[in-house]
């Protein structure tokens, strides 16, 4: 049987590791390939890194980072941030990411989850979504860290993007993101209910609890960042609260 | 220090199964022709994607017939992921294509009740292998070997039911996992991999 997962998102701006709120007010936290080596050490079972560089000076780093990170690396890299064209993919992939995640670009001309997936293959082609709750319900697309709202429904979009090759669905509360109120257990139950590919939950964790819950509402894997960067807790202290509410983990 | 030659199936995922190696003390390099191949003291055939493009570009770089060969005769190659697919005869992927056809297999989709691609790690039982052991292993596939094929040991791993998660024959092993992914457990498999006598 599948295994829950426990995934450290690494925040990368300029070769850099950073932290926010709602993508925002943005802290120095270390380097990235230690950061990365650490969590391994800590049981993690994937690392994603995302890079928020505002320029492409900035963004010339992220190959040079997924580089050094996958020397030192015998666990999945999920690299995502500025991928605009299939050959974007395909740069990241050379340097050693696992998977690609898709985020803005895919928003706008949804063509390219198609061509990285029919290139690369879905297994690695991963649909990033910001999703920010609206009202009377529902939630909608947000892009642009979180600056632009698209008025794409979240679930209709994640639906789409499947049937067009995506092979994993990165769900993050654009509302929960770095806040430590819990992950939406909501949005992870509308879109892993409504998708049949592996959905990882992120937005908003802070105990054991918060990932028991995501996962039992459908989740696949966990995101965490903040509370790890911190020092907050640890992969090992998570996956032993997982594990005492039942839910396999990889020991 | 041992050489290691890497089939160039195309681009997704050869830098990590390089950096593994690299991690071991390696030399690792892409296959430059099918002699290459051929003679070379260890080889992986990785795979990523479609089962049809890889078999293809097998069959463009000709190094289909120096794959067989090394295989039946036991010689060292290790097979990874869509890699252990294309030694099998076909795929319901892909079925106008002709796999390496060294286990006459067919290669099945995983049912409709499950998440798919699987994804994350899921536990291999070793069947009569030497070389593996029980453990931990990072998978990423939608498709999946339904039976060991007679005269290979191997192992196999639970997903909606069984599947087949290695065959091993002499010193060829071929993994659905991901060994240069599956942490400290993948890179002793690698290691043992590397020693094995040809």
């Amino acid at each position: 049987m599948l295994a829950a997962r426990v995934i450290p998102c690494l925040d990368v701006k300029d070769g850099r590791v950073v932290k926010g709120v709602r993508f925002q007010e943005l802290r120095d936290a270390g380097d990235p390939v230690e950061n990365a080596a650490a969590y391994e050490a800590q049981g993690a079972d994937e690392i994603v890194i995302l890079d928020v560089s505002a320029t492409p000076e900035g963004r010339g780093h992220a190959v040079e980072t997924v580089r050094a990170v996958r020397s030192v690396l015998s666990i999945p890299l999920t690299v995502g941030g500025g991928v605009r064209k299939e050959s974007d993919a395909g740069r990241l992939l050379d340097a050693g990411a696992d998977k690609v995640g898709v985020n803005t670009a895919a928003v706008s001309r949804s063509d390219l989850v198609a061509e990285i997936a029919q290139r690369f293959g879905s297994q690695c082609t991963v649909i990033a979504v910001d999703a920010a709750a609206r009202p009377p319900g529902g939630w909608e697309v947000v892009v642009q860290s979180g600056a632009k709202r698209t008025g794409l429904d979240v679930v209709e979009w994640c639906r789409k993007a499947t049937a067009l090759g995506a092979g994993e669905i990165l769900l993050t509360s654009w509302d929960r993101d770095g806040t430590r109120d819990g992950y939406d257990v909501d949005l992870i139950a509308a879109v892993a209910g409504a998708v049949t590919v592996p959905v990882i939950a992120s937005g908003g964790a802070a105990r054991s609890e918060h990932l028991v819950a995501a996962l039992r509402a459908g989740a696949s894997a966990a995101l965490v960042a903040s509370i790890l960067h911190d020092g907050d807790t640890t992969v090992a202290d998570l996956k032993l609260g997982l594990s005492r509410a039942g839910i396999m983990v990889r020991r | 220090m041992k050489q290691v030659v890497v089939v160039p199936t195309g681009t997704a995922n050869t830098a990590s199964v390089i950096a593994a190696f690299k991690r071991l003390d390696t030399e690792p390099v892409l296959a430059a022709s099918p002699k290459a191949v051929e003679e070379a003291d260890r080889v992986v055939l990785p795979g990523v994607g479609a089962f049809a493009p890889a078999i293809n570009r097998i069959d463009q770089l000709g190094m289909r017939e120096a794959l067989t060969a090394r295989i039946h005769r036991g010689q060292p190659t290790l097979a990874i992921c869509l890699g252990m697919q294309l030694l099998c005869a076909a795929s319901e992927e892909s079925p106008d294509s002709v796999g390496l056809a060294i286990v006459p297999e067919t290669v099945t989709r995983f049912g409709a009740e499950l998440r798919v691609p699987q994804l994350g790690w899921n536990m291999v039982e070793p069947e009569g292998s030497t070389t593996l052991e029980p453990g931990w292993a990072y998978f990423a596939n939608s498709y999946k070997v339904p039976h060991l094929p007679d005269d290979w040991a191997g192992a196999t791993t639970d997903y909606g039911g069984g599947f087949v998660s290695a065959m091993e024959r002499g010193a060829v092993l071929a993994c659905q996992f991901h060994p240069e992914l599956s942490g400290a457990w993948g890179s002793s498999l690698l290691r043992r991999w590397l020693w094995m006598e040809a």
